[in-house]
């Protein structure tokens, strides 16, 4: 049972992360920005996020009232550093590919070599090694009274972090924002058909600006989510997760509930791979580590292959908007 | 054509030198004092010795190899960003056959590993083809699935075909009959140091590179077959109104582009340089240079030459700075900032391009209203 409830916590603080990042994709593909840049700008809002924690630890940064430099209260000041950096950085992506109309894969190639490189040149500069450290003061070892509960208290409620409820939190916005409001259904005409969007007298240009910039934020958001409860380094690398996160929202079909179930899925594989080992009856199966982690990506291609005739995708996702064209 | 070549040798030039300017800019932020010295010795160190300059061929082969690759694939319409998985499953391939094939006579046994590289490279780069072609799935998000799923298989068998070298988690190095021949180049790309000489480990790699690049660019610019792959790209509708097979054409181009990869990751390893595949997880970083390699050189095979021999050098430049105290990532900072504005250089040539076609469109203004019949049916 102990081995039961550690993987459920494994698997919440793998999904979170995929799932924020994912749905930051979403903005931006609903609005008809293909982002293949959700792993540097992850990168970046891990990078900037863990910088400052850093340096707040360190006694750095000492001006700060008692309640924000230790524990929760400081990872929510580097979570709104680390959403901001990845807006920052998506200004560059959107004007690339909606201002210029440039090809959107290769600023995003660009966006993310930059990304990596960016990161470990600074830390270098400052602490002299490519690692920057920090000190986990966030884990919740059981949240009050909901920890108590039998069962559902051990999986969900202990040895947690507040950042796992923000992702749900986050979750719910998004399908409200995308579904109920008007800016989500200018959003969601301008990644289908931005034309008619444009007729309507939408600003094309201002919606996709806002889905770039969003996905951004939650992109950079996600990176720290992402990094602070599996290290206390930081080396420049999310390994993957963006690109993880790419498929997640491709598995989950643009939609915001099955990008939940997607990254569930992608989430228990994530923590079965970390710790097949230890699982006994996957260990007597014999079957090898990297068979887990590449399960996600085999189920990705699998369900591509066969969904794929009545594609999910927006339809006018990679297409730089063309007045001229209809 | 031939102003066109002018021009997309001007935005190169004027796209590397903001990229210069900008590492320049990096350069003096982090010590202003060892700056210029440094900023000397990227712009010099390759043409101050033979062997640094054959040093900058031998790193340029592997990735001009995977910018054919990339480049070929966006002439022809596709985006292969997967070159990382075909480079490594090529590369495995070879090594494999390298060190497990000894029996065969060396001259026969190279042979053998480009070929099946190749093949290896080949079979990968089919599958975003073939689902492409027959499932309709976006090519870009079918290769980062397929980067990943070939990097682990690739570790497994790393790890269990008895080729590991555990301490350094790589695979076991070559044999040194498994090895390119030098052809006689390392006499050539020397350096003198009082009164040793220095080689380079430059070898048959790079006349490969660029008869490689020669071909594509004989394929695409000067057959019918190249025509054809070509025309699916920049117009599959006309290309199937002309009788084009455009499946086959997908499938075609993807198992080029996968066996060009597949070559560059066996050559990469076959350099007696004590350089090994890794197997700890991370993707080869190569096939995503050869992302900006293509874009440098403008999806031209022969400017891919020039365009990876420049990565090269801007990268060992790199290198070299770390001795005066610099870090590495300031080249890829570099390297980043220039293919960022490789997109926009794409941006002035179709600027430039519909402005010259303005002039003729009139001549030909009864092809395109077909096809606008066909998209209002489409619409409807």
């Amino acid at each position: 049972m102990t081995m039961f409830y550690f993987i459920a916590q494994a698997t919440m603080i793998f999904m979170i992360p995929l799932m924020v990042v994912a749905l930051g994709g979403l903005f931006s593909e609903k609005s008809g920005v293909v982002n293949i840049a959700l792993e540097g700008k992850m990168i970046l809002g891990a990078f900037t996020g863990i910088f400052f924690i850093n340096r707040v630890q360190l006694g750095y940064i000492s001006f700060l009232p008692e309640f924000l430099s230790a524990g929760n209260g400081l990872l929510a000041i580097a979570l709104v550093i680390a959403a901001a950096t990845g807006i920052v950085i998506a200004l560059l992506h959107a004007y690339a590919a909606i201002n210029l109309r440039a090809n959107q894969i290769i600023s995003g190639v660009a966006i993310n070599m930059f990304a990596y490189a960016f990161a470990v040149y600074v830390t270098k500069q400052v602490t002299g090694t490519q690692n920057l450290h920090f000190v986990d003061q966030f884990r919740i070892r059981s949240v009050p009274l909901l920890g108590d509960i039998p069962v559902v208290g051990n999986m969900f409620f202990q040895g947690t972090y507040f950042t796992t409820y923000l992702g749900f939190v986050i979750l719910a916005l998004s399908v409200f924002v995308l579904y109920k409001t008007k800016f989500g259904l200018r959003l969601r005409a301008c990644g289908e058909h931005p034309q008619a969007a444009d007729s309507v007298g939408i600003s094309v240009a201002k919606i996709r600006y806002a889905g770039v910039l969003l996905s951004g934020g939650l992109a950079g958001l996600g990176g720290l989510i992402y990094i602070v409860p599996i290290t206390t380094v930081f080396n420049g690398s999310v390994s993957g997760y963006g690109f993880l996160a790419l498929a997640v929202l491709i598995f989950g079909g643009w939609r915001p509930m099955r990008v939940l179930f997607a990254a569930f899925f992608f989430g228990i594989m994530q923590a079965i791979a970390a710790s097949w080992s230890e699982i006994p009856f996957l260990f007597v199966l014999g079957l090898p580590g990297q068979f887990f982690r590449a399960v996600p990506y085999v189920a990705t291609l699998i369900v591509l292959a066969f969904m794929s005739k009545n594609t999910m995708a927006p339809k006018a996702v990679g297409i730089p908007y063309d007045k001229g064209s209809r | 054509m031939n102003r066109d070549g002018v021009f997309n040798f001007i935005s190169s030039i004027l796209v590397l030198i903001a990229g210069l300017i900008i590492g320049f800019i990096i350069l003096l932020i982090s010590d202003a004092s060892q700056a210029w010295p440094a900023f000397r010795t990227i712009l010099t160190f390759g043409v101050g010795s033979a062997r640094g300059m054959g040093d900058v061929l031998l790193q340029a082969t592997p990735i001009i190899f995977t910018g054919l690759s990339v480049a070929f694939a966006f002439k022809t319409g596709l985006f292969n960003i997967g070159a990382t998985g075909q480079f490594t499953f090529g590369a495995f391939v070879a090594i494999y056959i390298g060190i497990e094939f000894v029996f065969i006579p060396p001259w026969l046994r190279i042979i053998i590993m480009i070929v099946a590289a190749a093949i290896a490279g080949a079979l990968w780069g089919a599958i975003p083809g073939l689902l492409k072609a027959y499932r309709n799935v976006h090519e870009v998000i079918t290769c980062i699935m397929t980067n990943y799923i070939g990097m682990f298989a690739v570790n497994y068998m790393i790890i269990n075909l008895g080729i590991f070298d555990q301490g350094r988690a790589t695979t076991l190095p070559l044999p040194d009959s498994s090895n390119l021949p030098s052809l006689g180049m390392d006499r050539v790309f020397t350096e003198q140091i009082g009164n040793f000489t220095r080689y380079s480990n430059v070898n048959l790699g790079i006349v490969l590179a660029i008869v490689a690049a020669i071909l594509v660019y004989i394929i695409l610019e000067k057959t019918t077959f190249g025509y054809g792959l070509k025309a699916c790209g920049f117009n599959s509708d006309a290309a199937k109104y002309a009788g084009i097979s455009e499946k086959n054409k997908i499938v075609t181009s993807m198992v080029i582009c996968g066996a060009l990869a597949g070559i560059g990751g066996a050559l990469t390893f076959m350099s007696g340089t004590g350089l090994s595949l890794r197997a700890d997880n991370v993707l080869a970083p190569e096939g995503f240079m050869g992302i900006s390699v293509a874009f440098l050189g403008l999806n031209n095979p022969i400017g891919v030459i020039f365009a990876g021999t420049l990565v090269s050098y801007l990268f060992l430049g790199g290198n070299r700075i770390q001795a005066l105290g610099f870090s590495f990532e300031i080249m890829e900072i570099v390297v980043a900032v220039i293919i960022y504005f490789c997109a926009f250089v794409f941006l002035m040539k179709t600027f430039l391009a519909g402005k010259i076609k303005i002039g003729k469109s009139k001549k030909q203004q009864d092809i395109p209203q077909h096809d606008a019949a066909k998209e209002e049916e489409e619409t409807e």
